[in-house]
Protein backbone atom coordinates (compact mmCIF):
# COMPACT_ATOMS: atom_id res chain seq x y z
CA UNK A 1 0.00 0.00 0.00
CA UNK A 2 1.67 3.11 -1.31
CA UNK A 3 1.43 5.98 1.77
CA UNK A 4 2.00 8.92 -0.57
CA UNK A 5 -0.03 10.93 2.67
CA UNK A 6 -3.51 11.51 0.24
CA UNK A 7 -6.88 10.47 1.99
CA UNK A 8 -7.93 9.18 -1.52
CA UNK A 9 -10.54 6.61 0.00
CA UNK A 10 -12.16 10.55 0.91
CA UNK A 11 -11.61 11.71 -2.47
CA UNK A 12 -12.68 8.70 -4.28
CA UNK A 13 -16.12 8.80 -1.64
CA UNK A 14 -16.42 12.71 -2.39
CA UNK A 15 -16.73 11.88 -6.03
CA UNK A 16 -19.26 9.37 -5.93
CA UNK A 17 -21.44 12.02 -3.03
CA UNK A 18 -20.89 14.78 -5.73
CA UNK A 19 -21.95 12.54 -8.32
CA UNK A 20 -25.45 12.35 -7.02
CA UNK A 21 -25.57 16.36 -5.96
CA UNK A 22 -23.92 17.90 -9.06
CA UNK A 23 -25.29 21.39 -7.03
CA UNK A 24 -22.43 20.92 -4.73
CA UNK A 25 -19.65 20.46 -7.06
CA UNK A 26 -20.17 23.96 -7.93
CA UNK A 27 -17.41 25.76 -6.17
CA UNK A 28 -16.42 29.48 -6.58
CA UNK A 29 -12.71 30.50 -5.56
CA UNK A 30 -11.89 34.02 -4.36
CA UNK A 31 -8.72 36.26 -3.94
CA UNK A 32 -8.63 40.02 -2.75
CA UNK A 33 -5.80 41.88 -3.13
CA UNK A 34 -4.82 45.16 -1.70
CA UNK A 35 -2.50 48.25 -3.27
CA UNK A 36 0.59 49.06 -1.01
CA UNK A 37 3.09 51.28 -3.14
CA UNK A 38 4.51 50.87 -6.45
CA UNK A 39 3.92 47.53 -8.22
CA UNK A 40 3.80 45.98 -4.49
CA UNK A 41 0.58 44.66 -3.65
CA UNK A 42 -0.54 41.92 -0.87
CA UNK A 43 -3.52 39.31 -1.88
CA UNK A 44 -4.62 37.25 0.70
CA UNK A 45 -7.47 33.91 0.37
CA UNK A 46 -9.29 32.93 2.98
CA UNK A 47 -12.97 31.99 2.33
CA UNK A 48 -14.96 30.18 -0.85
CA UNK A 49 -18.05 29.04 -1.47
CA UNK A 50 -18.45 25.00 -2.13
CA UNK A 51 -20.72 22.14 -1.00
CA UNK A 52 -23.25 23.97 -1.39
CA UNK A 53 -22.57 26.89 1.50
CA UNK A 54 -19.70 28.66 2.64
CA UNK A 55 -16.21 27.40 3.83
CA UNK A 56 -12.96 28.58 4.81
CA UNK A 57 -9.42 27.87 4.77
CA UNK A 58 -8.13 27.50 8.72
CA UNK A 59 -6.44 30.91 8.50
CA UNK A 60 -5.88 33.66 5.91
CA UNK A 61 -2.84 33.02 3.70
CA UNK A 62 -1.36 35.97 2.03
CA UNK A 63 0.81 36.95 -0.71
CA UNK A 64 3.27 39.56 -1.38
CA UNK A 65 3.75 40.24 -5.04
CA UNK A 66 5.91 43.35 -6.26
CA UNK A 67 8.70 43.75 -9.09
CA UNK A 68 12.02 42.65 -9.01
CA UNK A 69 14.75 46.02 -8.79
CA UNK A 70 16.03 45.82 -12.38
CA UNK A 71 12.31 46.82 -13.05
CA UNK A 72 13.00 49.95 -10.71
CA UNK A 73 10.94 48.35 -8.13
CA UNK A 74 11.04 47.50 -4.97
CA UNK A 75 11.09 43.45 -4.87
CA UNK A 76 8.99 43.37 -1.97
CA UNK A 77 7.98 39.68 -3.29
CA UNK A 78 7.51 37.55 -6.34
CA UNK A 79 6.48 38.91 -9.70
CA UNK A 80 2.58 37.79 -10.39
CA UNK A 81 3.57 35.54 -13.30
CA UNK A 82 5.61 34.08 -11.33
CA UNK A 83 3.03 33.49 -8.94
CA UNK A 84 1.29 31.78 -12.52
CA UNK A 85 4.16 29.04 -12.46
CA UNK A 86 3.67 28.73 -9.00
CA UNK A 87 0.20 27.76 -9.62
CA UNK A 88 0.50 25.37 -11.97
CA UNK A 89 3.75 23.67 -10.87
CA UNK A 90 1.77 23.02 -7.08
CA UNK A 91 -1.63 22.03 -9.09
CA UNK A 92 0.36 19.26 -11.26
CA UNK A 93 2.38 18.44 -7.89
CA UNK A 94 -1.00 17.97 -5.94
CA UNK A 95 -2.00 15.52 -9.19
CA UNK A 96 1.04 13.60 -9.26
CA UNK A 97 0.63 12.59 -5.71
CA UNK A 98 -2.93 11.99 -6.13
CA UNK A 99 -2.97 9.80 -9.32
CA UNK A 100 -0.03 7.78 -7.81
CA UNK A 101 -1.75 7.37 -5.00
CA UNK A 102 -4.95 5.78 -6.63
CA UNK A 103 -2.48 4.11 -8.88
CA UNK A 104 -0.95 2.46 -5.93
CA UNK A 105 2.86 4.32 -6.73
CA UNK A 106 5.11 5.12 -3.73
CA UNK A 107 6.33 8.32 -4.22
CA UNK A 108 9.69 9.44 -2.40
CA UNK A 109 10.73 12.85 -4.44
CA UNK A 110 8.62 15.27 -6.59
CA UNK A 111 10.56 17.80 -7.93
CA UNK A 112 8.88 20.10 -10.84
CA UNK A 113 11.29 23.32 -12.46
CA UNK A 114 9.67 25.57 -14.67
CA UNK A 115 10.47 28.27 -17.03
CA UNK A 116 8.18 30.06 -18.47
CA UNK A 117 9.65 32.38 -21.33
CA UNK A 118 7.79 35.96 -22.32
CA UNK A 119 8.82 39.01 -24.81
CA UNK A 120 8.58 42.05 -22.86
CA UNK A 121 7.75 43.92 -25.78
CA UNK A 122 4.26 42.88 -25.00
CA UNK A 123 3.61 44.38 -22.12
CA UNK A 124 5.84 47.14 -22.64
CA UNK A 125 3.82 48.10 -25.91
CA UNK A 126 6.67 48.25 -27.89
CA UNK A 127 5.21 45.60 -30.44
CA UNK A 128 1.68 44.78 -30.91
CA UNK A 129 2.12 41.42 -32.49
CA UNK A 130 3.65 40.22 -29.54
CA UNK A 131 1.52 38.55 -26.38
CA UNK A 132 1.81 40.35 -23.12
CA UNK A 133 1.79 36.77 -21.27
CA UNK A 134 3.74 33.54 -21.42
CA UNK A 135 4.84 32.41 -25.27
CA UNK A 136 6.00 28.87 -23.81
CA UNK A 137 6.11 27.30 -20.53
CA UNK A 138 8.17 24.08 -19.87
CA UNK A 139 7.72 22.05 -17.07
CA UNK A 140 10.54 19.14 -16.11
CA UNK A 141 9.78 16.67 -13.36
CA UNK A 142 12.54 14.76 -11.44
CA UNK A 143 10.29 11.83 -9.74
CA UNK A 144 11.71 8.92 -7.84
CA UNK A 145 8.90 6.46 -6.86
CA UNK A 146 8.20 3.24 -7.06
CA UNK A 147 7.62 2.42 -10.63
CA UNK A 148 8.67 2.79 -14.49
CA UNK A 149 9.70 5.08 -16.53
CA UNK A 150 6.21 4.56 -18.39
CA UNK A 151 4.15 4.49 -15.34
CA UNK A 152 5.83 7.75 -13.89
CA UNK A 153 5.11 9.38 -17.80
CA UNK A 154 1.25 8.05 -17.61
CA UNK A 155 1.27 9.37 -14.08
CA UNK A 156 2.10 13.14 -15.03
CA UNK A 157 0.20 13.09 -18.32
CA UNK A 158 -3.03 12.30 -16.04
CA UNK A 159 -2.15 14.99 -13.45
CA UNK A 160 -1.89 17.34 -16.67
CA UNK A 161 -5.32 15.69 -17.66
CA UNK A 162 -7.14 16.33 -14.44
CA UNK A 163 -5.54 19.44 -13.38
CA UNK A 164 -7.69 22.81 -13.09
CA UNK A 165 -4.29 25.34 -13.34
CA UNK A 166 -2.89 23.26 -16.57
CA UNK A 167 -6.48 24.06 -17.65
CA UNK A 168 -6.95 27.75 -17.12
CA UNK A 169 -3.32 28.23 -18.00
CA UNK A 170 -4.23 26.27 -22.01
CA UNK A 171 -7.42 27.12 -22.38
CA UNK A 172 -9.16 30.71 -22.98
CA UNK A 173 -10.97 31.89 -20.19
CA UNK A 174 -13.74 34.57 -19.87
CA UNK A 175 -12.43 37.43 -17.36
CA UNK A 176 -15.03 40.04 -16.76
CA UNK A 177 -13.28 43.09 -15.15
CA UNK A 178 -16.05 45.60 -13.46
CA UNK A 179 -15.32 48.41 -11.36
CA UNK A 180 -17.73 49.64 -8.60
CA UNK B 1 -61.94 3.97 -35.58
CA UNK B 2 -58.96 2.71 -35.59
CA UNK B 3 -57.07 -0.84 -37.56
CA UNK B 4 -56.86 -3.46 -34.67
CA UNK B 5 -53.87 -3.36 -32.22
CA UNK B 6 -51.47 -5.89 -33.00
CA UNK B 7 -49.96 -8.18 -30.37
CA UNK B 8 -46.37 -9.61 -30.50
CA UNK B 9 -44.32 -11.00 -27.86
CA UNK B 10 -41.22 -9.23 -29.16
CA UNK B 11 -40.69 -5.74 -31.04
CA UNK B 12 -37.29 -5.36 -32.22
CA UNK B 13 -36.65 -1.66 -33.43
CA UNK B 14 -34.24 -1.17 -35.87
CA UNK B 15 -33.05 -3.53 -39.13
CA UNK B 16 -29.31 -3.12 -38.93
CA UNK B 17 -27.39 -5.46 -37.79
CA UNK B 18 -27.65 -5.10 -34.49
CA UNK B 19 -31.20 -5.67 -34.80
CA UNK B 20 -31.29 -8.39 -37.45
CA UNK B 21 -28.61 -10.96 -34.92
CA UNK B 22 -31.21 -9.81 -32.49
CA UNK B 23 -34.00 -11.42 -34.84
CA UNK B 24 -32.14 -14.25 -35.52
CA UNK B 25 -31.51 -15.24 -31.96
CA UNK B 26 -35.18 -14.85 -31.05
CA UNK B 27 -35.89 -17.01 -33.99
CA UNK B 28 -33.97 -19.86 -32.92
CA UNK B 29 -35.74 -19.42 -29.47
CA UNK B 30 -39.44 -19.26 -31.64
CA UNK B 31 -39.80 -15.97 -30.45
CA UNK B 32 -42.26 -14.31 -32.18
CA UNK B 33 -41.19 -10.59 -33.01
CA UNK B 34 -40.72 -7.83 -35.55
CA UNK B 35 -38.11 -5.91 -36.24
CA UNK B 36 -39.67 -2.25 -37.38
CA UNK B 37 -37.59 -0.05 -39.95
CA UNK B 38 -37.97 3.52 -40.71
CA UNK B 39 -36.60 2.75 -43.85
CA UNK B 40 -34.96 -0.23 -45.48
CA UNK B 41 -32.67 -3.05 -44.19
CA UNK B 42 -29.15 -0.90 -42.82
CA UNK B 43 -30.95 2.24 -43.65
CA UNK B 44 -28.48 4.88 -42.03
CA UNK B 45 -25.45 2.89 -44.00
CA UNK B 46 -27.25 3.37 -46.94
CA UNK B 47 -28.21 7.19 -46.50
CA UNK B 48 -25.82 8.58 -43.53
CA UNK B 49 -21.96 7.69 -44.55
CA UNK B 50 -20.15 9.63 -46.59
CA UNK B 51 -18.67 8.31 -50.64
CA UNK B 52 -15.25 6.76 -49.72
CA UNK B 53 -16.06 5.05 -46.42
CA UNK B 54 -14.89 1.40 -45.69
CA UNK B 55 -15.39 -0.52 -42.74
CA UNK B 56 -12.40 -0.39 -40.41
CA UNK B 57 -12.87 -3.59 -39.24
CA UNK B 58 -11.24 -6.40 -42.23
CA UNK B 59 -13.52 -8.46 -44.36
CA UNK B 60 -12.95 -11.54 -42.30
CA UNK B 61 -13.88 -9.67 -39.37
CA UNK B 62 -17.62 -8.56 -40.88
CA UNK B 63 -19.11 -11.96 -39.47
CA UNK B 64 -23.09 -12.68 -38.26
CA UNK B 65 -24.23 -15.59 -36.93
CA UNK B 66 -23.83 -18.52 -39.32
CA UNK B 67 -23.07 -15.92 -42.34
CA UNK B 68 -19.02 -15.53 -42.31
CA UNK B 69 -17.81 -12.95 -45.15
CA UNK B 70 -17.57 -15.19 -48.12
CA UNK B 71 -16.29 -12.58 -51.00
CA UNK B 72 -12.50 -12.95 -52.52
CA UNK B 73 -10.88 -10.39 -50.42
CA UNK B 74 -10.64 -11.52 -46.81
CA UNK B 75 -8.18 -8.77 -45.99
CA UNK B 76 -9.90 -5.81 -47.67
CA UNK B 77 -12.12 -4.08 -45.97
CA UNK B 78 -15.84 -3.48 -47.29
CA UNK B 79 -17.37 -0.18 -49.10
CA UNK B 80 -20.81 1.41 -48.00
CA UNK B 81 -22.59 -0.51 -50.95
CA UNK B 82 -21.01 -3.92 -49.57
CA UNK B 83 -21.64 -3.17 -45.92
CA UNK B 84 -25.55 -2.54 -47.45
CA UNK B 85 -25.22 -6.05 -49.20
CA UNK B 86 -23.63 -7.67 -47.11
CA UNK B 87 -26.16 -7.13 -44.07
CA UNK B 88 -29.20 -7.50 -46.36
CA UNK B 89 -27.91 -10.67 -47.46
CA UNK B 90 -28.11 -11.78 -43.64
CA UNK B 91 -31.22 -10.08 -43.21
CA UNK B 92 -32.44 -12.60 -46.70
CA UNK B 93 -30.91 -15.71 -44.77
CA UNK B 94 -32.54 -15.52 -41.56
CA UNK B 95 -35.78 -14.64 -43.24
CA UNK B 96 -35.89 -11.89 -40.37
CA UNK B 97 -39.72 -10.46 -39.84
CA UNK B 98 -38.45 -6.95 -41.34
CA UNK B 99 -40.98 -4.32 -41.91
CA UNK B 100 -39.29 -1.63 -43.56
CA UNK B 101 -40.61 1.56 -44.13
CA UNK B 102 -42.20 1.48 -40.72
CA UNK B 103 -40.89 4.66 -38.30
CA UNK B 104 -42.08 3.74 -34.76
CA UNK B 105 -42.88 7.16 -33.77
CA UNK B 106 -43.87 6.41 -29.80
CA UNK B 107 -43.14 3.73 -27.15
CA UNK B 108 -44.69 3.86 -23.86
CA UNK B 109 -45.50 1.82 -20.73
CA UNK B 110 -48.46 0.09 -20.40
CA UNK B 111 -49.91 -3.08 -17.97
CA UNK B 112 -48.84 -5.90 -20.60
CA UNK B 113 -45.26 -4.42 -21.36
CA UNK B 114 -44.56 -1.65 -24.32
CA UNK B 115 -47.52 0.22 -27.21
CA UNK B 116 -45.38 0.96 -29.55
CA UNK B 117 -47.10 3.65 -32.13
CA UNK B 118 -45.77 3.20 -35.78
CA UNK B 119 -47.04 5.65 -39.19
CA UNK B 120 -48.65 2.53 -39.82
CA UNK B 121 -50.50 1.16 -36.64
CA UNK B 122 -50.23 0.39 -32.99
CA UNK B 123 -48.50 -3.04 -31.59
CA UNK B 124 -48.11 -3.85 -28.06
CA UNK B 125 -45.74 -6.03 -26.99
CA UNK B 126 -44.10 -7.78 -23.80
CA UNK B 127 -40.79 -6.64 -24.60
CA UNK B 128 -39.02 -4.75 -26.69
CA UNK B 129 -35.39 -4.65 -27.96
CA UNK B 130 -34.01 -1.06 -29.02
CA UNK B 131 -31.44 -1.39 -32.17
CA UNK B 132 -31.88 1.94 -33.55
CA UNK B 133 -28.03 2.79 -33.81
CA UNK B 134 -25.59 4.64 -31.45
CA UNK B 135 -24.91 7.50 -34.04
CA UNK B 136 -27.97 8.94 -35.01
CA UNK B 137 -27.83 12.54 -34.43
CA UNK B 138 -24.35 14.36 -34.86
CA UNK B 139 -22.59 15.61 -31.65
CA UNK B 140 -21.94 19.48 -33.04
CA UNK B 141 -20.76 21.84 -29.67
CA UNK B 142 -22.30 24.72 -28.61
CA UNK B 143 -19.74 27.25 -29.72
CA UNK B 144 -20.44 26.12 -33.29
CA UNK B 145 -22.90 29.23 -33.25
CA UNK B 146 -20.35 31.67 -32.82
CA UNK B 147 -18.90 30.84 -36.63
CA UNK B 148 -18.83 33.76 -38.44
CA UNK B 149 -21.40 34.12 -41.13
CA UNK B 150 -20.38 32.60 -45.08
CA UNK B 151 -18.34 29.68 -43.20
CA UNK B 152 -19.83 26.34 -44.10
CA UNK B 153 -20.45 24.08 -41.59
CA UNK B 154 -21.03 20.54 -41.67
CA UNK B 155 -21.59 17.46 -39.87
CA UNK B 156 -20.36 14.20 -41.08
CA UNK B 157 -23.69 12.91 -42.44
CA UNK B 158 -24.15 16.36 -44.62
CA UNK B 159 -20.37 15.38 -45.94
CA UNK B 160 -20.24 12.96 -48.80
CA UNK B 161 -17.16 13.95 -50.77
CA UNK B 162 -14.40 16.98 -50.58
CA UNK B 163 -16.21 18.00 -54.69
CA UNK B 164 -19.18 19.46 -52.32
CA UNK B 165 -16.97 21.93 -50.42
CA UNK B 166 -16.19 25.31 -50.83
CA UNK B 167 -12.54 25.63 -52.51
CA UNK B 168 -10.47 26.85 -49.20
CA UNK B 169 -9.36 25.84 -46.37
CA UNK B 170 -11.41 23.44 -44.03
CA UNK B 171 -11.29 23.77 -39.99
CA UNK B 172 -11.75 19.70 -38.90
CA UNK B 173 -12.57 19.62 -35.33
CA UNK B 174 -12.29 16.05 -33.43
CA UNK B 175 -9.29 13.46 -34.85
CA UNK B 176 -11.05 10.35 -34.18
CA UNK B 177 -11.34 8.00 -36.82
CA UNK B 178 -14.18 10.04 -38.99
CA UNK B 179 -12.12 13.36 -38.48
CA UNK B 180 -8.51 11.90 -39.33
CA UNK B 181 -10.33 10.30 -42.46
CA UNK B 182 -11.44 13.48 -43.82
CA UNK B 183 -8.66 15.21 -42.53
CA UNK B 184 -7.09 13.49 -45.48
CA UNK B 185 -9.33 12.76 -48.09
CA UNK B 186 -10.11 16.73 -48.07
CA UNK B 187 -6.33 17.15 -47.89
CA UNK B 188 -5.68 15.51 -51.09
CA UNK B 189 -8.51 17.19 -52.76
CA UNK B 190 -6.12 20.09 -52.47
CA UNK B 191 -7.56 21.88 -49.66
CA UNK B 192 -5.59 23.31 -46.73
CA UNK B 193 -6.59 21.34 -43.56
CA UNK B 194 -6.45 22.62 -39.96
CA UNK B 195 -7.20 19.17 -37.54
CA UNK B 196 -8.26 20.10 -33.96
CA UNK B 197 -7.38 17.42 -31.81
CA UNK B 198 -8.72 16.67 -28.26
CA UNK B 199 -8.68 13.48 -27.07
CA UNK B 200 -7.61 10.73 -29.38
CA UNK B 201 -7.17 6.98 -29.80
CA UNK B 202 -3.97 6.54 -31.98
CA UNK B 203 -3.88 2.80 -33.20
CA UNK B 204 -1.20 1.76 -36.19
CA UNK B 205 -3.50 -0.11 -38.81
CA UNK B 206 -1.15 -2.99 -38.73
CA UNK B 207 1.41 -4.77 -36.06
CA UNK B 208 4.05 -7.60 -35.85
CA UNK B 209 2.38 -8.04 -39.73
CA UNK B 210 -1.33 -8.62 -38.57
CA UNK B 211 -4.50 -6.26 -38.39
CA UNK B 212 -4.10 -4.97 -35.41
CA UNK B 213 -8.37 -5.39 -35.43
CA UNK B 214 -7.16 -9.15 -35.25
CA UNK B 215 -4.83 -8.38 -31.77
CA UNK B 216 -7.63 -7.34 -30.59
CA UNK B 217 -10.01 -9.82 -31.39
CA UNK B 218 -7.46 -12.59 -30.31
CA UNK B 219 -5.23 -11.26 -27.28
CA UNK B 220 -9.43 -11.11 -25.88
CA UNK B 221 -9.19 -7.43 -25.30
CA UNK B 222 -12.55 -6.95 -27.39
CA UNK B 223 -13.97 -9.86 -25.41
CA UNK B 224 -13.31 -7.78 -21.76
CA UNK B 225 -17.03 -7.78 -20.18
CA UNK B 226 -18.71 -4.42 -19.13
CA UNK B 227 -18.47 -5.47 -15.93
CA UNK B 228 -14.62 -6.26 -15.57
CA UNK B 229 -13.42 -2.53 -17.17
CA UNK B 230 -12.70 -0.08 -14.71
CA UNK B 231 -13.70 3.02 -15.62
CA UNK B 232 -16.65 1.77 -17.47
CA UNK B 233 -18.17 5.37 -18.25
CA UNK B 234 -14.78 6.61 -19.88
CA UNK B 235 -14.46 3.09 -21.80
CA UNK B 236 -18.13 3.99 -23.38
CA UNK B 237 -16.99 7.25 -24.51
CA UNK B 238 -13.75 6.96 -26.03
CA UNK B 239 -13.81 8.23 -29.43
CA UNK B 240 -13.20 5.79 -32.24
CA UNK B 241 -9.56 4.68 -33.07
CA UNK B 242 -7.63 6.39 -35.73
CA UNK B 243 -7.72 3.49 -38.17
CA UNK B 244 -8.85 3.95 -42.02
CA UNK B 245 -9.71 0.54 -43.81
CA UNK B 246 -7.29 0.61 -47.47
CA UNK B 247 -6.41 -1.76 -50.21
CA UNK B 248 -2.78 -0.76 -48.91
CA UNK B 249 -3.47 -1.52 -44.98
CA UNK B 250 -1.70 2.10 -44.49
CA UNK B 251 -1.83 3.81 -41.03
CA UNK B 252 -3.68 6.99 -40.34
CA UNK B 253 -1.89 8.89 -37.21
CA UNK B 254 -1.15 11.96 -36.76
CA UNK B 255 2.16 11.71 -38.05
CA UNK B 256 0.64 10.24 -41.32
CA UNK B 257 -1.22 13.26 -41.36
CA UNK B 258 1.08 16.12 -40.46
CA UNK B 259 4.01 14.84 -42.76
CA UNK B 260 1.02 14.77 -45.82
CA UNK B 261 0.25 18.40 -44.81
CA UNK B 262 -2.20 18.59 -42.46
CA UNK B 263 -2.19 21.75 -39.45
CA UNK B 264 -2.50 20.01 -36.17
CA UNK B 265 -3.68 22.16 -33.28
CA UNK B 266 -5.32 21.72 -30.15
CA UNK B 267 -8.79 21.30 -29.03
CA UNK B 268 -10.90 23.78 -30.46
CA UNK B 269 -11.93 25.83 -26.80
CA UNK B 270 -14.16 28.66 -27.80
CA UNK B 271 -14.68 30.81 -30.59
CA UNK B 272 -14.26 34.52 -29.71
CA UNK B 273 -14.69 37.54 -31.72
CA UNK B 274 -14.56 35.41 -34.54
CA UNK B 275 -11.14 33.92 -34.01
CA UNK B 276 -10.96 30.43 -32.90
CA UNK B 277 -9.21 29.81 -29.75
CA UNK B 278 -7.15 25.80 -29.56
CA UNK B 279 -5.92 25.00 -26.35
CA UNK B 280 -2.43 24.66 -25.30
CA UNK B 281 -2.66 21.38 -24.20
CA UNK B 282 -1.90 19.58 -27.37
CA UNK B 283 1.26 17.61 -26.31
CA UNK B 284 -0.39 16.49 -23.31
CA UNK B 285 -3.02 14.91 -25.58
CA UNK B 286 -0.39 13.13 -27.64
CA UNK B 287 1.33 11.73 -24.67
CA UNK B 288 -1.90 10.49 -23.52
CA UNK B 289 -2.86 8.73 -26.67
CA UNK B 290 0.98 7.58 -26.96
CA UNK B 291 1.23 5.99 -23.83
CA UNK B 292 -1.89 4.11 -23.96
CA UNK B 293 -1.21 2.83 -27.58
CA UNK B 294 2.03 1.56 -26.23
CA UNK B 295 -0.10 -0.24 -23.12
CA UNK B 296 -2.07 -1.87 -25.52
CA UNK B 297 0.94 -3.38 -27.38
CA UNK B 298 2.54 -4.95 -24.02
CA UNK B 299 -0.92 -6.74 -23.73
CA UNK B 300 -0.50 -7.98 -27.01
CA UNK B 301 2.99 -8.92 -26.80
CA UNK B 302 2.36 -10.45 -23.62
CA UNK B 303 -0.40 -12.30 -24.74
CA UNK B 304 1.88 -13.42 -28.00
CA UNK B 305 4.45 -14.50 -25.78
CA UNK B 306 2.17 -17.04 -23.80
CA UNK B 307 1.11 -18.25 -27.31
CA UNK B 308 4.55 -19.50 -28.60
CA UNK B 309 2.45 -21.38 -32.24
CA UNK B 310 1.60 -17.79 -33.21
CA UNK B 311 3.22 -16.64 -36.07
CA UNK B 312 4.01 -13.03 -36.35
CA UNK B 313 6.81 -10.40 -36.91
CA UNK B 314 8.81 -9.09 -33.80
CA UNK B 315 7.63 -6.60 -31.52
CA UNK B 316 7.56 -3.04 -32.85
CA UNK B 317 6.87 0.30 -31.39
CA UNK B 318 6.02 3.21 -32.87
CA UNK B 319 7.80 7.11 -33.27
CA UNK B 320 5.89 9.33 -30.33
CA UNK B 321 3.25 11.74 -32.40
CA UNK B 322 5.53 14.29 -33.04
CA UNK B 323 4.61 18.03 -31.38
CA UNK B 324 4.25 21.06 -33.90
CA UNK B 325 6.62 23.92 -32.70
CA UNK B 326 5.04 26.39 -31.87
CA UNK B 327 1.36 24.92 -32.24
CA UNK B 328 -0.81 27.49 -33.42
CA UNK B 329 -3.25 28.86 -30.58
CA UNK B 330 -5.53 30.90 -32.66
CA UNK B 331 -7.22 31.25 -36.36
CA UNK B 332 -9.09 33.83 -37.00
CA UNK B 333 -12.11 32.57 -39.19
CA UNK B 334 -12.97 36.12 -40.73
CA UNK B 335 -9.95 36.42 -42.93
CA UNK B 336 -11.07 33.66 -45.46
CA UNK B 337 -8.19 31.46 -44.66
CA UNK B 338 -11.33 28.90 -43.49
CA UNK B 339 -14.36 28.47 -45.65
CA UNK B 340 -16.25 25.30 -44.03
CA UNK B 341 -15.51 23.50 -40.82
CA UNK B 342 -16.64 20.31 -40.85
CA UNK B 343 -17.95 19.17 -36.99
CA UNK B 344 -16.21 15.34 -36.33
CA UNK B 345 -17.27 15.55 -32.89
CA UNK B 346 -19.24 12.43 -32.45
CA UNK B 347 -22.30 11.09 -32.54
CA UNK B 348 -25.26 10.05 -30.25
CA UNK B 349 -28.30 8.19 -30.60
CA UNK B 350 -31.89 9.60 -30.43
CA UNK B 351 -34.75 8.56 -28.14
CA UNK B 352 -36.91 11.09 -29.17
CA UNK B 353 -39.60 8.28 -29.64
CA UNK B 354 -38.93 7.06 -26.51
CA UNK B 355 -41.51 8.14 -23.83
CA UNK B 356 -40.55 6.14 -21.18
CA UNK B 357 -38.41 7.78 -18.33
CA UNK B 358 -35.13 5.78 -19.20
CA UNK B 359 -33.09 8.41 -20.34
CA UNK B 360 -30.13 10.36 -18.04
CA UNK B 361 -29.75 14.21 -18.72
CA UNK B 362 -27.32 13.72 -20.95
CA UNK B 363 -29.56 11.89 -23.43
CA UNK B 364 -27.97 8.18 -22.78
CA UNK B 365 -29.87 5.30 -21.84
CA UNK B 366 -29.51 3.87 -18.31
CA UNK B 367 -29.01 -0.12 -19.03
CA UNK B 368 -26.82 -2.80 -17.24
CA UNK B 369 -24.94 -4.85 -19.92
CA UNK B 370 -28.20 -4.12 -22.69
CA UNK B 371 -30.75 -4.79 -19.84
CA UNK B 372 -32.68 -1.12 -19.96
CA UNK B 373 -32.90 -0.26 -15.78
CA UNK B 374 -35.97 0.82 -14.68
CA UNK B 375 -38.35 -0.38 -18.04
CA UNK B 376 -38.63 -4.39 -17.12
CA UNK B 377 -38.57 -6.17 -20.20
CA UNK B 378 -36.55 -3.42 -22.58
CA UNK B 379 -33.72 -3.70 -23.90
CA UNK B 380 -31.18 -2.14 -26.02
CA UNK B 381 -28.10 -3.64 -28.45
CA UNK B 382 -25.40 -1.82 -30.47
CA UNK B 383 -24.28 0.70 -28.35
CA UNK B 384 -20.33 1.10 -26.92
CA UNK B 385 -18.90 -1.48 -24.64
CA UNK B 386 -22.68 -2.07 -24.53
CA UNK B 387 -21.24 -5.81 -23.03
CA UNK B 388 -18.02 -6.41 -24.40
CA UNK B 389 -15.46 -3.39 -25.87
CA UNK B 390 -15.83 -5.49 -29.26
CA UNK B 391 -20.26 -4.41 -29.45
CA UNK B 392 -19.94 -1.65 -31.65
CA UNK B 393 -18.27 -3.92 -33.98
CA UNK B 394 -20.25 -6.50 -36.93
CA UNK B 395 -18.57 -9.55 -35.39
CA UNK B 396 -19.50 -7.98 -31.34
CA UNK B 397 -23.36 -8.31 -32.05
CA UNK B 398 -23.61 -12.31 -31.62
CA UNK B 399 -22.23 -12.66 -28.09
CA UNK B 400 -24.19 -9.48 -27.10
CA UNK B 401 -27.75 -10.61 -28.97
CA UNK B 402 -27.38 -13.93 -27.11
CA UNK B 403 -26.44 -12.74 -23.65
CA UNK B 404 -29.86 -9.93 -23.88
CA UNK B 405 -32.09 -12.92 -25.51
CA UNK B 406 -31.01 -14.94 -22.46
CA UNK B 407 -32.63 -12.14 -20.08
CA UNK B 408 -35.54 -11.89 -22.19
CA UNK B 409 -36.23 -15.12 -22.14
CA UNK B 410 -35.93 -15.42 -18.40
CA UNK B 411 -37.88 -12.11 -18.08
CA UNK B 412 -40.63 -13.65 -20.45
CA UNK B 413 -40.42 -16.83 -18.29
CA UNK B 414 -40.67 -15.44 -14.71
CA UNK B 415 -40.71 -11.53 -14.51
CA UNK B 416 -36.64 -10.96 -13.40
CA UNK B 417 -35.27 -8.28 -15.24
CA UNK B 418 -31.33 -8.62 -14.66
CA UNK B 419 -28.29 -8.73 -16.75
Amino acid sequence: MAQNGVNIDALLAAREALRSAPEAANFTWRASCRWQSGTHAKSTVQGFHGLGGEQSHKSEFSFETDHPEIFASEDKGATPVELVLVGLASCLTAGVATVAQNRGIQLRSVEAKLEGKMNLYGILGIDSDVRNGYDDIKVTFHIDADASKKDIEALVAQSQKRSAVYDIVTNPTNVTVEVV
Amino acid sequence: MGRAIERITTVVIGAGHAGLVISRVLAEHSVDHVVLERGEVANSWRRERWDSLRLLTPNWQSRLPGYPYSGPDPDGFLTIPEVVEHISGFAATTSAPVRTHTAVTSVKRIDAGYQVVTDSGEIWCRTIVLASGAANIARVPKVSTAVPQGIECLTPFEYHNPDRLPSGGVLIVGASATGVQLAHEILKSGRPVTLCVGEHVRLPRTYRGRDVLWWMENSGVWNERYDEIDDLERARRLPSPQLVGTAERATLDLNVLRAAGVEIVGRLATIRDGCALFSGGLANHFALADLKMGRLLDTFDDWARAAPQLEAGPPERFEPTRVPRPSRLSLDLRDGEIRSIVWATGFRPDYRWLNVSVVNSRGELRHDGGVVVGAPGMYVIGLPVLRRRKSTFILGAENDARDIVRCLLRYLADGVSTS
